[in-house]
């Protein structure tokens, strides 16, 4: 851990991103105003001592439309990686366990599901069951399954020709328990680092789909969602739009920094830094 | 650097001094409008969007609604009504010719009402028209049209959109390539972005300042305002109140507030409970803070009603005060109907900002009663679809835009689903009276007893708030119609 930590990249990554998640959870016992209190007489007020980022064009404070938005950004860009994690890897660890037709069949799903974009996706479960934080949800995470297919059996497939798993194979360990006990382990560090990429690209994402409409719907609120809704002000009152921009750019540089400072202090092949041509 | 600053300087000068040459006599004009209309036959559906493109710009009825909600003469240059009220024979204008080249006469007339009344009718408003007995050509010229009983806005009811003269040769493609006989005639349509009009040159009437108008379909306010700033469109007939400010002072532009016949409703779903229990809608209706709304969602633009009728209208009763805000009453309410801990319910929103911003605040002002409401925002085409024709929904907020509206309510079909016999012969009733201080007294009865049922919640009159270039004149202030009317527009110098 102390080795993880004397990465400074790692070090500021995980913090802000801490920051910004603790803010969001604290948003469920506590934000300064309620965010579903409406008071039109008090809207567009710039910062103030009571509202420390002003109001929006509902009288509702800034900052508790911010943590609860982060909180919505931050919950639907874990779970679309919670459904791609869990989904995904087993599927890229069977497709090196079992190879043969499953590999075939892993790899060309992935395909077919990195033909549609995250947004179509979206689109087409809307036009279904409507809009909705949880439509979100599934649609990311459905574009998050082959990412992790792919990274997984990418992983799995430099292990799986390591001494150690033949010897599995000699001992009679069936595949299902080969790609347990020997493959998942090792390719553990690659899924933490891919799943705070893709949590980056959630919250992105999630934003994008709340922006044109088919993500969070009011009263509950989004970083999206709250730019969609200050588009409009923004000649007039720019801090509205300003806010929550800044907001999704600093979570998302905060969760980038924390994957690469990930990925340098696990990976390996990385380890050589500067003085490796290939790195 | 200097040099640099200088170089810039000139080129500026010299891309205005060009861009003055572009503007000495501009006869075009683009027009931002906020939806795109599904077709553009106006006597085939109901939607505003139709009739603000295609409405006494290529379509004209026999008589044609002006700007102050006046009846002036169309295609029929006059007409006489028989002592009984029953009989109205109208005189045709003589050389008018339809944009393809044929001949407007008597028999077009007969086409259209026979089109309008037929088996197959899709018009959104066929009730306006069925007390038309029969229709008799008397001569190339001359039509004569007799009632069953009297109508006392039958002109009116003649000068709307769902009743411009069509042609025989050219009706069934009019949702696409719309023919008229209008003073524009339709160019192009180019689905998704825009529609072309270009002046008539044979076109009988007054002739018009433009000579090509475009409709530019853009529904978000940011790229509106970026528009109308970067001179990309020339006007638009109704801007976001929210965003307003940026235009008001700004020498360049022209803001137009002015009324339209947009009651704006919480309409709710009678037939299903709990809304079918008066007591329920009279509490939401005591829930209800029409200030806060107005506010919230117009910015301050929109008009307080208390029934669904426009505040202008000469026969118009305030009854803002039927159910005034009232937490403690809507609670008594709620809890005598049988719902002491309120109740859960859906509020479709359709892509409009008035019903989007009205829809948050309204579920705020119901959750302090216990009414939990779950918004759905929803697309035109789902909203037709789901709300209009289907009847599933428990609430929605919408503006009905058409003139004297108040009938829809006699409708139980209509969409939610009013029922009341006193009401209907009330309707009736007023429908056959011409005397106006009789009528006045029926349609205040009329308003009367819809704000004592709480039928929907009553919001606030939509107001139409224009920007425009400064330079250009003629468009209407108010919308006593639905449509944008480009014959009085005109650029200035």
């Amino acid at each position: 851990m102390r080795r993880l930590l004397s990465h400074p990249s790692l070090a500021i990554g995980l913090i802000a991103t801490l920051a910004f998640a603790l803010l969001g959870l604290l948003s469920l016992v506590w934000t300064p105003f309620p965010i579903t209190e409406i008071d039109i007489g008090r809207r567009f007020l710039g910062p103030t001592a009571a509202h420390w980022l002003g109001t929006d064009n509902l009288g509702r404070d800034m900052v508790s439309l911010l943590m609860s938005g982060t909180l919505t950004s931050f919950t639907v860009a874990l779970l679309a990686v919670a459904i791609g994690v869990g989904i995904g890897v087993p599927l890229g660890l069977a497709a090196v366990a079992w190879g043969g037709w499953v590999e075939w069949l892993v790899l060309r799903l992935s395909d077919f599901v990195f033909a549609f974009p995250a947004v179509i996706v979206a689109i087409l479960i809307t036009t279904l069951v409507g809009p909705g934080a949880v439509n979100a949800i599934v649609a990311i995470g459905i574009f998050n399954i082959p990412v992790f297919a792919r990274v997984a059996r990418g992983g799995a497939l430099s292990i799986a020709t390591l001494d150690f798993v033949a010897a599995a194979q000699l001992a009679g360990l069936g595949n299902a328990r080969i790609a347990l006990r020997h493959l998942l382990p090792n390719i553990m560090s690659l899924i933490i680092v891919q799943g705070t990429i893709q949590m980056s690209l959630g919250i992105l994402s999630e934003a994008g789909l709340s922006y044109i409409g088919l993500g969070t719907q009011p009263p509950e609120t989004s970083l999206g969602l709250m730019l969609r809704d200050a588009q409009s002000l923004f000649l007039l009152h720019p801090l509205l739009t300003i806010i929550p921009g800044l907001c999704i750019v600093a979570i998302v540089i905060a969760l980038n920094i924390a994957g690469d400072g990930l990925r340098d202090a696990i990976d390996p092949r990385l380890r050589q830094g500067n003085r490796n041509v290939l790195a | 650097m200097n040099k640099m600053l200088k170089a810039f300087g000139i080129v500026l000068g010299m891309s205005a001094a060009l861009a003055g040459v572009a503007q000495a006599a501009p006869t075009e004009v683009r027009i931002g409008v906020a939806l795109e209309p599904p077709m553009l036959d106006p006597t085939a559906g109901a939607a505003e969007a139709i009739d603000i493109v295609v409405y006494q710009n290529i379509f004209e009825g026999l008589t044609r609604i002006d700007q102050n909600g006046a009846v002036q003469p169309g295609l029929a240059e006059s007409w006489t009504i028989s002592d009984d009220g029953l009989t109205y024979t109208f005189k045709l204008h003589d050389g008018v010719t339809f944009h393809d080249g044929t001949t407007f006469d008597a028999d077009d007339v007969k086409f259209t009402f026979d089109r309008i009344l037929g088996e197959n009718s899709v018009n959104a408003h066929k009730e306006f028209y069925t007390p038309i007995k029969s229709i008799t050509v008397v001569d190339p010229l001359t039509v004569t049209m007799t009632l069953d009983h009297v109508i006392g806005r039958f002109l009116f009811d003649l000068g709307r959109g769902d009743a411009v003269i069509v042609a025989p040769e050219s009706a069934d493609n009019n949702a696409n390539e719309p023919i008229g006989t209008g003073p524009f005639a339709f160019v192009q349509w180019d689905k998704g972005s825009r529609v072309v009009l270009e002046a008539y040159g044979p076109y009988w009437g007054e002739p018009v300042h433009l000579t090509k108008a475009t409709y530019v379909f853009i529904s978000d306010t940011a790229t509106v305002t970026n528009a109308l700033l970067a001179g990309d469109i020339d006007g638009t007939n109704n801007f976001a109140a929210e965003a307003l400010a940026v235009f008001e002072g700004n020498p360049q532009f022209k803001v137009l507030v002015g009324t339209t016949e947009g009651e704006t409703i919480l309409a709710t779903n009678n037939r299903k409970a709990p809304f079918d229990n008066l007591k329920v809608r009279q509490a939401m209706a005591h829930a209800i803070d029409r200030k806060a709304i107005i506010d919230g969602a117009t910015y301050g633009y929109g008009v307080p009603i208390g029934a669904p009728f426009a505040p202008h209208n000469p026969y118009y009763v305030d009854l803002t005060n039927t159910y005034p805000f009232d937490i403690a009453a809507a609670k008594a309410l709620l809890t005598e109907a049988g719902y002491p801990d309120g109740f859960a319910a859906t509020l479709k929103l359709p892509p409009v900002a008035y019903a989007r911003l009205s829809g948050q605040i309204i579920a705020s002002q119901f959750a302090a009663i216990g009414i939990k409401l779950s918004l759905v925002n929803v697309e035109w085409a789902q909203w037709l679809e789901d709300v209009y024709t289907n009847k599933d929904f428990d609430l929605t907020i919408v503006s009905h835009v058409e003139p004297f509206d108040i009938g829809n309510y006699a409708n139980p079909d209509y969409y939610f689903g009013y029922d009341n016999k006193q009401f209907q012969a009330l309707i009736e009733t007023l429908n056959g009276t011409t005397d106006e201080a009789k009528r006045k007294e029926l349609a205040i009865e009329a308003q009367t007893i819809l704000a004592n049922d709480a039928v929907n919640g009553y919001l606030f009159e939509l107001a139409q708030t224009g920007v425009w270039n400064a330079k250009l004149t003629g468009m209407w202030q108010n919308s006593p119609i639905e449509g944008l009317v480009l014959r009085d527009i005109a650029w200035t110098e």
